[in-house]
């Protein structure tokens, strides 16, 4: 046995040697770097971690299977998902070829492609959402209305800085500040897309604590933030059990490209607060969830290839992300100074904010930012509605764009 | 719309959008807004049938029982006006995570709801 010609073999196929063999292959090291600097932020920083590491680790096992060949090996095969693209390809639209050479990151890819994952995510949302202070408060819906600024104004932006546009419609949605609506759109109309649009939409999302309270001091008086809002009704289990269904039966018929999301989101709440299904809401809201997170995030991850990830695009989707977030809390806040004055002052402007979604952290800024003001003042309940708002409002928003550019 | 647009439409179908979403919102509002006045009649009408005559009296305050042996660790009592005791209780612990102390190292002497 050539114990010298077995180490030269083993040498040359290991990946480590890849690393400076292979061209362009210090694409696929600033894509693993990249990937620690995630980890450490959901680990360390606690950066929506639940979502982050799995983003994190699918990138890492992605940019890794450059270096072991992209064969057998290869977790994640981007040339397969090019070809599922590729009108003139043999492959194109075909799960049938994709199944013949994937990867274990490529079948969980599926169920991002398809549109499962978001949707079962929305399921689960609903099962854990109280609408009960959206129907205490049914004006909150036009401060979820008023909050979906962002993502029409970054779409025009986007559309400035030479997107076409499904990929400025994709971009756009960030600002809704909802992840699955965001994968969701992003995989139905620029897929290319998905990598920096999720990590741009998850990172903002868990710095709303930073994002919003400078612009909410800007934009409001310590008069208007120091507003005490009266009680909300109580709401009847009966008007629960029926909102639902009315939003489901109501937002589908007006809008139907929203149907996976809102038939979801609503099914979710159907099932938490009928009272006869317990144990589905409660799979909904903990076992099923979990699983789909894992799957959503590890394959969302996979995604952010080099060759995919690293360009001018990236950077321009984070700036004008960031931007989305930041117009729509304008808008949210816009809304609520609008309340303010045609309400004689009942109503206190910073539960606008909250209507860019982001369930609950959004609302947990505007009681923070209140309190901070007024340290009796609980904004939180209030703050839920148009809160619980900006979902139904960024679901419309998407189905909309999904109706113009799909 | 496939391919790249021409500014004005992306102005257009911007504007468009976020009118489609006011459009949509403002209906649904418009749906819950009737929903919740007919819950609410419905209410009305039910306490109305089931209307009992107000008492003469300033609001009682609820009596607790004296004889029972107090909890170890106990702050002394606490006297409730027109309060409900799962109320209280959550009043006490929504202080006592504000104030960032544990809620037996608080005494609470007495909770009235302000009408």
């Amino acid at each position: 046995m050539d114990i010298t010609g077995v180490l030269q073999k083993l040498a040359s196929e290991s990946g480590f040697a890849a690393f400076f063999l292979t061209e362009g292959g210090w694409k696929n090291l600033v894509m693993i770097l990249i990937a620690f600097a995630l980890l450490y932020l959901g680990i360390v920083k606690k950066f929506e971690p639940l979502l982050l590491c799995g983003i994190a680790f699918g990138c890492l096992l992605s940019n890794l299977s450059y270096f072991i060949g992209m064969g057998d090996n290869a977790l994640y095969h981007p040339e397969l998902w090019a070809a599922f693209l590729d009108e003139t390809s043999p492959a194109y639209h075909s799960y049938g070829a994709i199944m013949r050479e994937a990867g274990l990151l490529d079948f969980f890819y599926i169920g991002v492609k398809a549109g499962i994952y978001p949707s079962l995510i929305f399921l689960g949302v609903g099962a854990m959402t109280d609408f009960g202070p959206l129907l205490a408060n049914p004006k909150s819906l036009l401060l979820g209305a008023a909050a979906q600024l962002g993502v029409f104004v970054a779409f025009f932006g986007a559309v400035l800085l030479g997107f076409t546009g499904p990929q400025a419609a994709s971009i756009g949605i960030i600002g809704g500040a909802d992840g699955p609506t965001a994968i969701f759109l992003t995989t139905k109309l620029a897929p290319e897309l998905l990598g920096p649009i999720a990590i741009a939409a998850y990172s903002y999302m868990a710095l709303i604590p930073m994002i919003q309270p400078p612009i909410m001091k800007a934009m409001t008086t310590d008069k208007m933030r120091k507003v005490r809002m009266v009680q909300s009704r109580a709401v009847s289990k009966t008007e629960k059990i029926i909102f639902p269904i009315v939003v489901a039966t109501f937002v589908i018929l007006l809008l139907p490209s929203t149907a996976p999301l809102i038939g979801c989101l609503m099914l979710g709440n159907l099932f938490r607060e009928c009272g006869v299904t317990d144990r589905l809401s409660d799979t909904a809201q903990n076992a099923l969830m979990n699983i789909v997170t894992i799957f959503l995030a590890t394959s969302v991850g996979a995604t952010m290839v080099a060759q995919n990830f690293l360009n001018w695009d990236t950077i321009k989707i984070v700036v004008l992300g960031l931007v989305a977030f930041g117009i729509s809390t304008v808008g949210g806040l816009l809304g609520g100074i609008i309340m303010y004055k045609t309400s004689g002052g009942k109503i206190n402007p910073l539960i606008g904010s909250a209507g860019v979604s982001a369930v609950p952290m959004a609302a947990r800024v505007s009681q923070d930012v209140g309190r901070k003001y007024n340290k009796n003042n609980y904004l939180l309940m209030h703050a839920m509605g148009p809160n619980v708002a900006g979902v139904i409002g960024s679901a419309i928003a998407a189905g909309f764009l999904l109706s113009v550019f799909g | 719309m496939k391919g790249f647009i021409p500014i004005p439409t992306a102005a257009g179908t911007a504007l468009l959008g976020y009118l489609v979403v006011f459009f949509g919102l403002v209906l649904l509002m418009v749906v819950l807004l009737v929903m919740g006045a007919i819950f609410k009649r419905k209410k009305a009408r039910a306490e109305a049938a089931n209307a009992i005559p107000a008492p003469d009296k300033a609001a009682p305050v609820l009596a607790l029982d004296n004889t029972l042996p107090k909890a170890s660790g106990t702050a002394g009592e606490l006297k409730l006006y027109d309060t409900d005791p799962r109320d209280a209780a959550m009043i006490m612990a929504i202080v006592a995570d504000s104030l960032g102390k544990p809620l037996n190292e608080l005494r609470f002497i007495s909770i009235r709801e302000v009408k």
